[in-house]
């Protein structure tokens, strides 16, 4: 119990100084600029705020709508335990995405220009036309929790009303965000390596996108059923990875035509840099991938977690390879991230955890739904799994 | 008529005038320092680049469809009909797409400024519109930085290849790079040889993403529509089965 005790105040203590550290960061990024606060140059423009906080930040809020599509229009309510959880981490994920924002723009206060001055020939217009629609929608989907702490029966009825088009809308506005984060990339077939530029890239940001979000519910069920205390059942995790395995075996034959096509595959045993990161990311997408295939792991409540993860990083090194180390060869310098910048990244990181512990304290999270609709007639569990199969 | 300038490597020697003017018209400092940085930047919109005995003049290249201003989230950056690329510093919000985009490694950045501007050329475009040259052209003494008329000055630039063969390239920067720059070169040597980039595309760079910004609005009615369908088939689903277990149930009671 000691122990217990001890690694609490050991991680409050961790959480703390990043806190200390980023406000210092904050600190200096407000006062004295950018160029301060990073170490991005007018040769490298774009840095780990960009390529983790917002790139990494957007396609790990994935699981909230390959969740929402899985549970609310594919109708798999088994899932539905699961997707309150989900569904929060998607919102804090993209108001994060929205501080980093805050931190990378030059002029922050003029963030709502994208509102009235309009460019539709810019990637970057559908992007923040995008977060903020999403984030909307997010934060619609997440609402009727917190109107049921409130006891606000009418605020829960009134989501449930705009309930059906607001998901579809989610699903579009998230398929759009995800592949236009590549399609930001488009741009520069001179300037990223080969190994990663693609013409198809918006399709591969979106199908690692899915991939992704669903490693990110394994992830976060294995969380919830530890801070459930009681485990998630099995068998809808293991049926994830299934799904999960079969997208990732989808994403790679993509992968693997998008590099053939564009007779690149000669870069594949080039000793470059370029080259071990892009097998690091595939390595890990791979292995996750693997173990995934089989049974005995997708039983196996630990490995699967660990599967999951082995995803989660090779996606995230797939978008920093994108962001940052597939744009460095052509930009003639060398960049590694400022501590600042770094601190400012644990930062909100750090934040995200906290505000989803709280969130799960204080609001209906892990919780089932309470439902205050009419209740559709209980029926015999039998009759439950006879329709469970029929519909397989 | 469209505005531009003709850059003849073989004429420059060195001289950095247009470095000065160009710092003198936009109020920025100048010193031996300064003109020894060979980089353009946020205190620098022309510079003078040395390879070997052969010299390139590096500044915003003016792109007939420039990158910068198709990437742009608020249209900061807009291609007169004049021919300047122009940057409205009222409109940007500081999301550096353009740095990160443009091919030439053009605009620069305010990084010491608490809310930076973006920094390029701007072709004098206020002076070229009282009919004025360009600050760099005016100042330039013998000639190798010309402006006018892109189509005169291509014509020009052909005319001087052809006059003395043995002294150039045979080949003019700018006509078809990223689908043709309001900034022409002619050398000595092959371009790269100056410090030119010459890998980049030789159609304009807008069309990249406009090909996949145009599909938005199909795949977004393309999803709307499927998504709304397979809600109907899976719902629809449940409530016919709901329907055949009350009738069962109906059925055994009987």
């Amino acid at each position: 119990m000691r122990i217990a005790k001890f690694r609490i105040t050991f991680w409050r203590a961790v959480f703390l100084l990043i806190l200390a550290a980023g406000a210092v960061a904050t600190y200096q990024r407000v006062v004295y600029g950018l160029g301060a606060a990073t170490n991005l140059s007018d040769q490298f423009p774009w840095g780990l705020w960009i390529g983790f906080d917002i790139l990494c930040g957007v396609g790990l809020a994935a699981g909230g709508f390959t969740l929402v599509a899985v549970v609310h229009i594919f109708n798999i309510e088994k899932y539905k335990p699961i997707l309150r959880p989900t569904i929060l981490t998607s919102f804090l994920g993209y108001v994060l995405v929205v501080c980093a924002l805050l931190f990378d723009l030059g002029q922050p206060q003029r963030i709502w220009h994208a509102l009235v001055m309009w460019n539709p020939h810019s990637v970057m217009f559908e992007v923040a036309w995008c977060v903020m629609l999403y984030t909307t929608v997010l934060a619609l989907e997440f609402s009727p929790a917190v109107f049921e702490k409130l006891g606000w029966t009418r605020g829960q009825q009134m989501i449930r009303i705009i309930s059906v088009p607001l998901v579809i809308l989610g699903v579009i506005l998230s398929t759009l965000h995800q592949s236009s984060l590549g399609s930001l990339y488009l741009i520069v077939p001179s300037k990223l390596y080969p190994l990663w530029y693609s013409p198809i890239l918006p399709i591969l940001f979106y199908v690692s996108a899915i991939c992704v979000g669903l490693s990110m519910t394994i992830f976060e069920s294995w969380h919830s059923s530890r801070a459930l205390n009681r485990a998630i059942h099995q068998s809808l995790t293991a049926r994830i990875a299934q799904v999960n395995a079969v997208c990732l075996a989808v994403y790679f034959m993509i992968r693997y035509l998008d590099l053939k096509h564009r007779g690149v595959l000669n870069l594949l045993t080039v000793p470059r840099i370029e080259t071990y990161l892009f097998w690091l990311e595939t390595g890990l997408m791979l292995a996750g991938m693997m173990l995934m295939f089989q049974q005995r792991i997708r039983n196996s409540p630990g490995w699967l977690y660990l599967s999951s993860l082995l995803v989660i990083f090779g996606f995230l090194a797939n978008r920093m390879n994108v962001t940052l180390t597939g744009m460095e060869a052509s930009s003639g310098v060398h960049y590694i991230p400022k501590w600042t910048e770094i601190a400012i990244t644990l930062s909100i990181v750090a934040a995200g955890f906290a505000a989803f512990r709280l969130a799960a304290k204080y609001l209906p999270v892990f919780e089932e739904e309470q439902p205050a609709r009419k209740v559709v007639e209980p029926e015999p569990a039998e009759e439950l799994e006879d329709y469970a199969v029929a519909s397989r | 008529m469209s505005l531009a300038i003709l850059y003849d490597s073989t004429l420059c020697v060195g001289c950095r005038e247009c470095e000065r003017a160009c710092a003198k018209r936009w109020g920025h400092p100048y010193d031996d320092k300064i003109a020894s940085e060979e980089r353009i930047s946020a205190h620098k919109f022309v510079a003078i680049q040395t390879t070997g005995d052969k010299f390139a003049r590096r500044s915003c290249m003016h792109c007939v469809q420039p990158t910068c201003a198709s990437v742009c989230p608020v249209g900061a950056m807009q291609k007169t009909s004049a021919g300047p690329v122009v940057y409205d510093e009222t409109k940007c919000i500081g999301c550096r797409y353009c740095m990160q985009a443009c091919p030439f490694q053009v605009p620069t950045y305010e990084w010491s400024s608490r809310l930076p501007r973006v920094r390029k050329c701007s072709m004098c475009a206020d002076r070229q519109a009282k009919g004025l040259p360009t600050a760099c052209a005016e100042a330039c003494p013998t000639g190798a930085t010309a402006c006018g008329d892109r189509d005169q000055l291509i014509a020009e630039a052909n005319k001087r290849i052809a006059a003395k063969p043995g002294e150039y390239y045979p080949k003019i920067y700018g006509i078809r790079e990223v689908g043709g720059t309001s900034v022409l070169y002619i050398a000595a040597v092959p371009f790269e040889q100056i410090g030119l980039r010459t890998n980049v595309p030789m159609e304009p760079l807008p069309a990249l993403t406009w090909r996949a910004l145009s599909a938005v609005p199909d795949v977004a009615s393309v999803g709307a529509t499927l998504l709304g369908g397979v809600y109907w088939i899976t719902h629809r689903r449940e409530k016919m089965a709901a329907e055949e277990r009350a009738e069962r149930k109906a059925r055994r009671r009987s």
